[in-house]
């Protein structure tokens, strides 16, 4: 009997190949627990590579409700002889080990529960075919789990019923396994380690998704017309799903498509077709990562100069050039604010959870169309990729906002002072007509190279700086439409910044600071640039604020201390990235630290 | 004597040729793209196109200056260098029903956008693509471009070492369903083979040699006016006759002699033989032509190869009648039931 009980608060890393189809298995687990109202996060730590290479998947099951990545293995489970020995040696002490008994090495360690799982055997005697042996294989270590942690087999069957999307033969082909698997444990292992999960009622009204699924169906909802796109992880189930549900969601009584979706050549094709949809008034959107964000900039910046609204989805991955494909990273800040040679400034919007993926997903169309203007929204491999609860999708609460568009009678009611860049409401914002509109004065030449008013070639000196100058001013009035910071807490002389991925470490690490006995800190969470008044209202409100943030050099600092330099000087870095998802430890540390000197 | 001033016939949708004209253009004095645009204009005045029902576009260099030059009243959006197609692309799903026009240059085309000429081909593109071709890169002042003929010389730039590419020949392997040359000296082909592609529903090459009257004219070189004049070898006479076929201006065409093409919207381009019999709807012999051509040094004009069959990239997008860009939030955000269903799909 094990001398004390750990209930729904531990972590399970599963090594396994990659491409071995263990996604199905880890997914299962996650989705029971889930189905079992117990919070969980599950986190792929995958390689670059098709199939092979060692591949891990944590979950973490916190009855407190944090999802944010736990660096502690309590549970592991070995299926990947290649990195058996790392597996083994990074179980917790007092943890437990399930692993394949085919892999010949020898357990090494007495301070944990090991727990052997007659893989092999249990598929020779399961009744499927041999070329889907290795698919189930994975089953074993689910029902084997399922036993020892006291995981109800009813909730494994539901979550596959998800997964197969209630195709029964692949279930019960799958199930089958599991009982097996678990019948077997029932009879030959005998539990030693302290973890058990039971149900709570804490996963109710939520949803599991993904966050490319996110960014795809609220792009959806918020009237996405074209999508030119090219394949690059870890953008690419986002176009992926929005194939999925695009024909579901947007055909008219008669089948028609009120979209199109196309595939590029290449990323520097992807954002060109984009942006001549954009022109030509539709609502058109390109994902990608940080590789393919290189190859757009100079799109990009012709976007902001001809002011074309387009939505670009950055799912970051770790950079600088190829980096680490798989490995998560806010690395692009910096870059994307600045997107483009000369003077340049974009928008930026920066989801902070799974649901609001979805949010921004719409509402990134009403901003570029309000603004005429590329709006960027910057996800990661963390959250695109990755499995999180999250609040359900809400619908959009507001109508389309389309912006300043002219057609045909429109145009003829103020053809006489009307001009393409004429700045007519003193907010920087001009109005547009686009291709197809058939009044003679509707027309005007999209160009790179420097304009007037009218949309004709200039190169005068004044004309130039005017135009920048009203840029500028679109730029102001961004900060009128942009979503506003969430801020938690106040009073408080420490702040925090951060946004997107980072959010639930930092969140999970202001209760770890409260409960080492400080400091007490207030929480903005940033969810777009540029900066709404509550930005430098909170900044000036507080002493010492810490940027959290995933990567090097602290971007999101950099960039708030060059438009607020008068308050740079309070500015603290907790900013560092290796590939992984920050942990609440992690961030904790960093600001103690820095709080002790 | 003074001839009296005849005021100008209005065509079928009422415009007169100044409603296709554009701004003065600021190229060279006598440049070979200056009398393709007043090509351009003819055609669209001849075609009783109306001006806001087409878009124009272009690249970066000289030739990608010019859509400034002709229809003034129509929609354009000059883009980047060699990128012009991706932008084509995704303008061409605003308003469907648009015809389109892209004027290139070699630089633009052959070079940098090599990658996305070849995709938008093989795409099917309904538009218009122009290549507006003279072996040099003017607005940088005279360095060899991608088409240039091994051993040309340039001032500064010494003999050029390379092989020229062939923007016919790569538009051919790449399945282009219409591909034509032709030569800025001959402005009657020159329109009417603009009325052809602009009456074809897909891809329309048209590589035009079009001299660069500052940084390439030397007698000897390719594309050179003098050259092209002596070198010129047009496949056939062409004549493009609109759909309603009221201005049948050549009826001289014997039996066995023409060959007449069909195109979309039902007007024809009637092949006048020369010297041999050639048919342009044969790709294999539309190759071996071009192949012998370059073995020869001829510059050989007229419509290479055309296929009418292949639909074009927006018709396989099964779109709508009424164009995308017209839709409203009715049409394009589905109702909340459908989010409520997905919702509960990922309970």
């Amino acid at each position: 009997m094990p001398v004390r009980k750990i209930v729904n608060d531990f972590s399970i890393t599963i090594a396994t190949v990659n491409g071995s189809g263990s996604q199905t298995a880890n997914t299962a687990i996650l989705r029971s627990l889930f189905k079992m109202g117990i919070p969980v996060s599950g986190k792929n730590l995958f390689p670059s590579n098709i199939q092979g290479l060692p591949t891990w998947y944590t979950i973490r099951v916190s009855k407190q409700g944090y999802t944010a990545r736990r660096d502690v293995n309590d549970i592991v489970i070995a299926m990947n002889p290649a990195s058996f020995e790392r597996d083994l040696a990074a179980v917790a002490p007092g943890g437990a080990f399930f692993y394949a008994d085919d892999i010949k090495a020898p357990i090494t360690r007495t301070d944990i529960s090991a727990y052997p799982m007659p893989v092999k055997e249990l598929v020779r005697s399961a009744d499927v075919s041999p070329n889907l042996r290795d698919y189930i294989a994975n089953m074993v270590y689910v029902g084997i789990l399922a036993q020892v942690i006291d995981l109800p087999l009813g909730k494994v069957r539901d979550s596959l019923s998800v997964h197969f999307k209630g195709k029964e033969k692949a279930i019960q082909s799958n199930m089958d396994i599991v009982q097996k698997a678990a019948a077997w444990a029932a009879d030959n292992l005998k539990k030693s380690d302290p973890f058990s999960v039971a149900a709570m009622d804490k996963t109710g009204g939520l949803i599991m998704s993904d966050g490319n699924t996110a960014a795809a169906l609220g792009s959806i909802y918020g009237g996405v017309q074209f999508v030119g796109w090219y394949p690059i992880t870890p953008a690419s189930s986002l176009a992926e799903e929005l194939n999925e549900y695009l024909p579901r969601l947007r055909r008219t009584e008669d089948g028609r498509n009120t979209y199109a979706i196309l595939q590029a050549e290449d990323e520097l094709a992807a954002i060109g077709m984009t942006i001549g949809a954009g022109w030509a008034g539709l609502r058109a959107m390109t994902s990608t990562s940080g590789p393919g964000l290189s190859l757009m900039t100079e799109y990009a910046g012709l976007a902001y100069y001809v002011e074309v609204p387009i939505v670009v989805w950055d799912v970051q991955r770790i950079g600088p050039s190829t980096g680490l494909p798989t490995r998560t990273s806010q690395g692009d800040l910096a870059f994307t604010y600045y997107m483009g040679h000369g003077d340049t400034q974009h928008i930026l919007l920066l989801p902070g959870s799974v649901s609001e993926c979805f949010e921004f997903g719409w509402r990134a169309f009403d901003l570029a169309e309000r603004l005429q203007a590329p709006v960027f929204v910057l996800s990661d491999l963390d959250f695109g990729m990755n499995q999180w609860m999250t609040g359900p999708f809400q619908y959009p609460d507001t109508p389309m906002q389309r912006g300043k568009v002219l057609w045909e009678e429109d145009i003829e009611k103020i053809k006489d002072t009307w001009g393409r860049y004429r700045d007519m409401d003193n907010d920087g914002i001009p109005w547009r007509t686009a291709p197809g509109n058939r009044h003679p004065a509707s027309a005007w030449f999209g160009r790179g190279t420097g304009h007037d008013e009218k949309a004709k070639y200039s190169e005068d000196a004044v004309t130039w700086e005017t135009n920048m100058a009203r840029l500028k001013k679109k730029y102001d009035t961004a900060r009128q439409f942009v979503p506003k910071p969430v801020v938690t807490g106040t009073g408080n002389p420490v702040g925090i910044v951060a946004y997107g991925s980072v959010v639930p470490a930092v969140e999970e690490a202001r209760d770890l600071l409260r409960q080492a006995g400080g400091p007490e800190t207030d929480f903005l969470r940033l969810r777009a640039l540029p900066c709404t008044e509550e930005v430098r209202e909170f900044v000036q409100a507080h002493e010492r604020i810490y940027f959290v943030e995933a990567n090097r050099d602290g971007q999101l600092r950099q960039v708030l201390s060059a438009s607020m330099p008068d308050q740079a000087g309070k500015f603290r870095p907790a900013n560092h990235n290796d590939g992984l998802p920050l942990t609440a430890r992690w961030v904790m540390e960093a600001i103690q630290s820095q709080e002790a000197k | 004597m003074a001839t009296p001033i005849q005021p100008a016939q209005p065509n079928r949708v009422g415009m007169s040729r100044n409603d296709y004209k554009g701004l003065p253009s600021t190229l060279c004095q006598g440049c070979g793209h200056n009398s393709i645009a007043s090509q351009i204009i003819a055609a669209c005045f001849e075609l009783d196109i109306v001006p806001e029902e087409i878009m124009k576009f272009s690249g970066i260099g000289c030739s990608s200056k010019s859509p400034a030059y002709f229809l003034n009243r129509s929609f354009g959006f000059n883009g980047l260098h060699g990128r012009m197609p991706s932008l084509a692309t995704g303008a061409l799903f605003g308003d469907h029903r648009l015809r389109a026009i892209g004027v290139s240059g070699d630089g633009d085309t052959a070079s940098i956008g090599m990658g996305q000429f070849k995709h938008m081909v093989r795409r099917n593109v309904p538009m218009l693509y122009l290549v507006e071709n003279n072996g040099v890169y003017g607005l940088t002042k005279g360095q060899f471009s991608a088409t240039a003929e091994v051993g040309l010389e340039l001032k500064h730039q010494g003999a050029n070492r390379y092989m020229p590419v062939d923007i016919c020949m790569e538009a051919l392997v790449s399945n282009a369903t219409f591909v034509a040359r032709s030569f800025a000296g001959d402005p009657k082909q020159v329109k009417e083979l603009i009325k052809a592609g602009l009456a074809h529903r897909g891809i329309a090459v048209l590589d035009i040699v079009s001299p660069c009257v500052t940084f390439n004219n030397q007698v000897n070189a390719f594309h050179s006016y003098s050259w092209g004049k002596d070198h010129e070898a047009p496949l056939h006479e062409i004549s493009f006759v609109p759909k309603l076929g009221e201005i049948m201006l050549e009826d001289a065409f014997e039996e066995g002699a023409v060959r007449e093409v069909t195109l979309h919207d039902g007007s024809q381009v009637i092949l006048k033989k020369l010297e041999k019999e050639y048919d342009p709807t044969d790709r294999w012999q539309a190759l071996r032509m071009l192949e012998e051509a370059q073995r020869n040094n001829w510059m050989v004009t007229g419509l290479i190869y055309v296929d009418t069959s292949r639909p074009s990239l927006t018709d396989t997008y099964n779109l709508p009648d009424t164009a995308l860009n017209r839709l409203g939030e009715a049409d394009l955000r589905p109702g909340r039931d459908t989010l409520e269903g997905i919702n509960a799909s990922l309970a």
